[in-house]
C-alpha cells in the first residue's frame, strides 16, 4: 500500500528541539497519510517521546512547522488547540489514568470539555460502554485504576483515548512494561481499533514484535534526524550498521 | 563564595517562579468558566477532612492555655481576668496560627504529594491533552478552597478553643457558663477579631499556592514527589509566620491593637 501518497494528516517540517545543550531533534521532517500506522523507532533518549509531545503541543518546538489535520499548531489560540486536541488521542506510556477516579469517570473526563451537558446526559453512558467493549473490559466500569492489572490499565487508557473518536492516535511505547503475551494482545487491539475507526496512528515503540504486527511504515530516529524510512521488511534488510543494530 | 552565589541565585529563581505562578493564578481566576464542581469537592476535602484534627487541637489548646495561665494570674490576684486573657490570646494569635500550621501540614503536604504524583505519572499532561486546562481545574480550585476554608476552620477553632478554656477554668476554679462568656465577649473588640480573621485568608492563600506550586512543578520521579510534599510544608509554615508578623506590624501601625 502506498501510504505516503495518501492525503497527509500530520506533517512535520524541519522541526528542531533542544534542552540546553542537548539537541534532541535536528531538522526533523516527516508526514503521515490518512489511515496509516507509522512507527517511529529510535534508541532511548533519542527524542521519540519529545517528538510526539510536540505534535500535540505538550512541548513547544524551537523552530520548524507542525501541521495536524491541516492546521499549523503554532498558529492556534488555546481554545482552537483544545478543539483540535479532541481529534487527537494520546496513549501515554504510563497510561496516565486519573487514580482518584473510577474507570467510568476516567472515560467521562474528556467528554466534559467537548460535549455539552445535554449530550453527556443522553449519550455518555452508551459511548463509555462502547469504548470499554472495544477493549473487552466493560465489566470494570465501576472499578478504580488501582484495582486493575498493568494490561487492563493500558486497555482502559486506550478506551479513554478512543472515547472522542479521534482522527489521529499517538501511542507512546504502548507495550513497554507488559509481558510478551499481554504486549501481543495490546498490539492486536491497536490493529482492531485501526480497522474500526480508520484513525491515523503514530506509534513510538522498541518492541519489534509489536512493530512487525502493526506498522505500515517505519521511521528510524537517529541523532535527532529522520535517518531512514520504509516498511519493516525494507529496513530489516538494510546493511547500514546503525539501522541493523535495531534488528539484531 | 561561588556556592553562596549559587544558593542566592537558586533562592531568587524560586521566588521568581512562585511569583509567576501566583500571577498566573490571578490571570486564570478572572477568566470565565470556573470549575465549580471541583471547587466544592476541594472545599469538602480541605474543610471537612481537616475539621476533626483542628477541633481536637483547638480544644486542647484552650484547655492547656487556661490551666497554665491560672497559677500566674492567681499569684498577682488577677484570677478574674483569666477568661479575658485566654480569649484575647486565643483569638488574636494562637488559634489562627496553630490552625494555619495544621493546615500547612495536612493540606499543604497533601496537595504537594497529590499534584506531584499526578505530574510524574503524566496525569496532568493527560488532562491538557483532553482539552481541560489543568491549571484551572487543579490549581485555581485548590487555592480558592484553602483561601475560603482556612478562615472557616480558624473560626471553628476559635469557638472550640474558648470552650476548652471554659472547661480549663473550671478544673481548679468555679466560673459559671454565663460569667465566662460575658467576660470573654467583654474583653474582645472588632480590633481583635477582624485582623485575626483577615490574616487567615492570607494564610489559606499562601498554603494553597505553595502546596500547588510545589506539586505542579514536581520533578525527578517519586523522589521529587516526596520532596514536593516536604518543602510545601516547610515553606507554607514559614510563610504563615511571616504573614503573621506583617499583619501584626500593620495592625499596630493602624492602631488596631
Amino acid at each position: 500500500m502506498m501510504m505516503e501518497k495518501m492525503e497527509p494528516v500530520v506533517v512535520i517540517d524541519n522541526v528542531n528541539k533542544s534542552f540546553g545543550e542537548n539537541h534532541v531533534l535536528r531538522d526533523f521532517s516527516m508526514s503521515v497519510g490518512a489511515g496509516e500506522t507509522l512507527v517511529i523507532l529510535g534508541k532511548s533518549g533519542s527524542g521519540k517521546s519529545v517528538l510526539i509531545k510536540c505534535i500535540i503541543k505538550l512541548i513547544d518546538s524551537d523552530s520548524g512547522k507542525i501541521t495536524v489535520l491541516g492546521q499549523d499548531i503554532d498558529e492556534l489560540e488555546q481554545d482552537e488547540l483544545d478543539i483540535l486536541r479532541a481529534d487527537i488521542g494520546f496513549l501515554f506510556q504510563s497510561n496516565a489514568l486519573y487514580d482518584s477516579m473510577t474507570v467510568k469517570e476516567n472515560l467521562l473526563f474528556p467528554l466534559r470539555r467537548h460535549w455539552s451537558k445535554e449530550k453527556r446526559e443522553e449519550e455518555a453512558d452508551a459511548a463509555i460502554l462502547e469504548a470499554l467493549e472495544d477493549v473487552g473490559l466493560a465489566h470494570t466500569i465501576n472499578m478504580m485504576p488501582s484495582e486493575l492489572s498493568g494490561g487492563m490499565r493500558k486497555r482502559i487508557a486506550l478506551a479513554r483515548t478512543l472515547i472522542l473518536r479521534p482522527k489521529v492516535i499517538l501511542y507512546d511505547e504502548p507495550t513497554t512494561g507488559l509481558d510478551p503475551i499481554t504486549g501481543r494482545e495490546i498490539s492486536q487491539l491497536m490493529i482492531d481499533v485501526q480497522k474500526k475507526y480508520n484513525a491515523t496512528s503514530i506509534v513510538i515503540s522498541h518492541d519489534l514484535n509489536c512493530i512487525k504486527m502493526i506498522s505500515n511504515r517505519m521511521i528510524m530516529l537517529i541523532e535527532g534526524r529522520n535517518y531512514a524510512s520504509g516498511t519493516y521488511e525494507e529496513l530489516e534488510s538494510k546493511t547500514d550498521p546503525k539501522i541493523k543494530s535495531f534488528f539484531d | 563564595m561561588a556556592n553562596t552565589l549559587k544558593i542566592k541565585s537558586a533562592f531568587l529563581n524560586e521566588v521568581g517562579e512562585i511569583s509567576r505562578f501566583t500571577a498566573r493564578f490571578f490571570k486564570e481566576v478572572i477568566k470565565p468558566k470556573q470549575e465549580w464542581d471541583e471547587f466544592i469537592n476541594q472545599c469538602f476535602w480541605v474543610g471537612y477532612k481537616t475539621l476533626t484534627l483542628v477541633g481536637i487541637t483547638a480544644f486542647i489548646m484552650g484547655l492547656v492555655l487556661t490551666i497554665q495561665s491560672r497559677p500566674t494570674l492567681v499569684e498577682f490576684g488577677a484570677e478574674a481576668m483569666l477568661p479575658a486573657m485566654v480569649a484575647v490570646s486565643l483569638l488574636r494569635e494562637i488559634s489562627p496560627v496553630i490552625t494555619a500550621l495544621i493546615c500547612a501540614g495536612k493540606i499543604g503536604s497533601g496537595m504537594g504529594a497529590e499534584l506531584g504524583s499526578m505530574r510524574v505519572t503524566e496525569q496532568i499532561d493527560a488532562m491538557e491533552v483532553s482539552g481541560t486546562n489543568p491549571f484551572k481545574y487543579l490549581i485555581v480550585t485548590r487555592v480558592l478552597a484553602t483561601t475560603i476554608m482556612v478562615p472557616l476552620l480558624s473560626s471553628v477553632a476559635n469557638a472550640i478553643s474558648l470552650y476548652g478554656g471554659y472547661l480549663g477554668a473550671n478544673i481548679r476554679g468555679d466560673v459559671s457558663w454565663h460569667l465566662y462568656w460575658f467576660q470573654v465577649f467583654n474583653a474582645l473588640s472588632f480590633g481583635d477579631v477582624i485582623p485575626s480573621l483577615v490574616k487567615t485568608f492570607f494564610f489559606g492563600f499562601a498554603i494553597g499556592i505553595v502546596g500547588c506550586y510545589k506539586g505542579y512543578n514536581s520533578q525527578k520521579g517519586t523522589e521529587g514527589v516526596g520532596r514536593s510534599a516536604t518543602t510545601a510544608v516547610i515553606v507554607a509554615s514559614l510563610l504563615v509566620f511571616i504573614i503573621d508578623l506583617l499583619v501584626v506590624q500593620i495592625t499596630d501601625i493602624l492602631g488596631l491593637t
